[in-house]
């Protein structure tokens, strides 16, 4: 049992030490203020702040709207609005999405990019992946959340008087702050780390992207990139980018713990 | 229910009279041209609809609020649907073209010629979910019962986290580790210690390798959860009659448990069996059943990804990728609709 264990954190520490190493020492600061123009693929110099923005203006944008689809998905999923089975089945579809490998996410934007003549990629279809992918997380992890909360607080707003649309969006979502923030920081790590869905649809470039239907470059696209090359200095590269990504996703569980501390104050027990 | 209906009643007369008020304002502006009087019915009117409108408004915002949610909740299930639609009408093109029987039992996959038989890749994505599962599965449970019934409590305020983090790291970061670590270390020490001495490192083996490590911490943690759900008094009530821990966590814990660890195992299952972009790094990319665990292959994920480029070039290879992810979708369809059956079943049986 032991042995297991230590195989779990062996591996497991493994990884992020070989990351956190090799990542910190091939960092510099021209990796953080340079785009990648200037043959960063082919082993000179150049950074990869293109690539840091890419993935932020796609993560961003996808995160907002799947949140506001998914909280409001999550709050009718209650028994106030619907028949408990339909919600059953809704849930079902949720986790089946859930499930789904991201890939398949890429494959429909990809059929409707191709449907429409837009191929090459942009960062609108990558946003719409991702939004998709993120969409059933964030739902179900706030619907568990709201499902926490005590059946006597929405009695005792339901009995001054509010409607169920006003005890929904003012009592339930304050009551269930830290799970909505925890589902919306979750959706965002899945959603940033994620290049499977992004691969299929943003494509790649060099620069900054202008429009919306720009190519850009995205973090997880880049190690993808960088670790297919055939120079082994270029393949170490990769773990430079592997670090900012690791440092962003270890951000975000820090925030979520920070938040859901700091939210769950205010709530009754 | 009858007052309600009153005071709808009472309302629409409000209204009514509002309306009636209003007219006459027109009639005071225009026919009898008093300005006066078109001022005092305005001002009568105004007061009206706002007392009205008052009794309305959270109605309103209820009804509107509640319907537009319903039109949301709605359309994600429509949304559910078109992708699966999507997915077959894309696919039809390539059904057309060759049998199905021809895509999923002949292993020739030539994009180039035109033959996209999956047999081979099936069989590899089988071999590598399999493998990986039969890995990680004994590992994450053993863990996740010395983390709830054999750890000092220190230890598991400090596990628990870091196997939080530690779920939420990126696939490609894995994958990343696993091209330039693991590769060698299979290349080099574990293929000839099985006897496999041709081995490049690129194959099944190393990807379902990076697979477990991949899962461990999806099990762990939602074996951690249903296990510290178990009631203390069941096996308070188990070690009152003499059974050791051991005999306490096999009898009781797995038994009360035993839907949870389904779970588990079936999400994992579902995590492996899709994931992209870590498999096709290190799983060689060929579409062909390797003689051995160390050969190299390719899976149905990592084949969207590492063929995607050409879909500008041979078009009926995109319908081919369509359907290769519309089986993706209906093997992770049919296992959620398992689970969901063998987890209602189970909770049915499993009453304490």
């Amino acid at each position: 049992m032991i042995a297991s264990v230590l195989i779990v954190i062996g591996s497991l520490f493994f990884i992020v030490l070989v990351v956190v190493l090799n990542g910190a020492s091939s960092l510099s600061l021209e990796i953080f203020t340079q785009t990648s123009e200037g043959g960063f693929y082919l082993g000179k110099g150049g950074g990869f702040l293109n690539a840091i923005v890419g993935s932020l203006l796609l993560a961003f944008p996808a995160t907002g709207i799947a949140f506001l689809v998914g909280i409001v998905i999550a709050l009718y999923l209650q028994r106030d609005f619907l028949h408990p089975g339909i919600a059953q089945f809704i849930r079902l579809c949720l986790d089946i999405l859930w499930g789904i490998p991201s890939i398949v996410y890429g494959v429909f934007c990809l059929t409707i990019m191709i449907a429409i003549g837009m191929g090459g990629g942009s960062v609108f279809f990558g946003i719409v992946a991702l939004t998709l992918l993120e969409i059933p997380i964030i739902t179900r992890s706030i619907d568990e959340s709201i499902k926490m909360v005590p059946l006597g607080l929405k009695e005792s707003a339901y009995s001054l008087g509010s409607t169920k649309y006003e005890t929904s969006i003012k009592v339930v979502r304050k009551q269930a702050m830290p799970g909505i923030i925890a589902g919306i920081l979750l959706g965002f790590g899945r959603g940033i780390g994620d290049a499977a869905s992004i691969l299929l649809t943003v494509g790649d470039s060099n620069y900054f992207p202008t429009s919306l239907f720009d190519q850009t470059a995205a973090l997880p696209t880049m190690i993808l990139n960088l670790a297919s090359m055939p120079d082994h200095i270029v393949q170490r590269k990769a773990y430079a980018v592997a670090f900012v990504l690791l440092i962003i996703v270890l951000l975000i569980s820090i925030i979520t713990r920070y938040l859901t501390k700091k939210s769950s104050k205010y709530i009754i027990k | 229910m009858s007052s309600t209906l009153k005071d709808t009643i009472l309302k629409q007369k409000m209204v009514l009279i509002a309306l009636f008020i209003f007219l006459l304002s027109l009639l005071s502006l225009f026919i009898v041209q008093n300005v006066v009087l078109f001022a005092l019915f305005l001002v009568v009117f105004i007061i009206l609809l706002l007392r009205h409108l008052i009794h309305v408004t959270r109605k309103l915002y209820n009804l509107l609020g509640t319907r537009i949610m319903m039109i949301i909740t709605v359309s994600m299930i429509f949304l559910f649907f078109l992708l699966l639609l999507t997915l077959l009408q894309g696919s039809f093109q390539i059904i057309n073209d060759q049998s199905l029987a021809e895509l999923i039992f002949s292993s020739n996959w030539k994009p180039f010629s035109g033959h996209f038989g999956l047999f081979a890749v099936i069989i590899d994505t089988l071999i590598v979910t399999a493998v990986s599962m039969v890995i990680a599965v004994p590992i994450s449970l053993l863990t996740a019962i010395y983390i709830t019934e054999y750890a000092p409590k220190k230890f598991r305020q400090m596990i628990r986290p870091f196997i939080d983090v530690l779920a939420g790291v990126p696939s490609v970061v894995f994958g990343l580790c696993a091209l330039l670590v693991l590769v060698p270390i299979v290349r080099d020490s574990i293929a000839p210690l099985f006897g496999v001495s041709t081995s490049s490192g690129f194959g099944l083996f190393t990807a379902s390798l990076i697979l477990s490590i991949m899962v461990f911490p999806i099990i762990i943690s939602l074996c951690v959860e249903s296990f510290s759900s178990v009631p203390l008094a069941l096996k308070e009530a188990s070690l009152s009659l003499g059974s050791t821990k051991w005999e306490t966590v096999k009898k009781v814990l797995f038994r009360a448990s035993g839907p949870g660890i389904l779970a588990a195992i079936f999400l994992g299952f579902g995590r492996a069996f899709g994931e992209t972009i870590a498999v096709s790094m290190v799983v060689g990319n060929q579409e062909l059943i390797p003689s051995t665990l160390f050969g190299p292959g390719q899976t149905l994920a990592s084949l969207i990804a590492s063929n995607y480029t050409e879909v500008s070039s041979i078009p009926i290879l995109a319908s081919a990728l369509i359907f290769v992810a519309l089986l993706l979708f209906i093997v992770v369809l049919i296992f959620n609709l398992l689970g969901f059956l063998v987890l209602r079943r189970a909770s049915k049986r499993w009453k304490y």
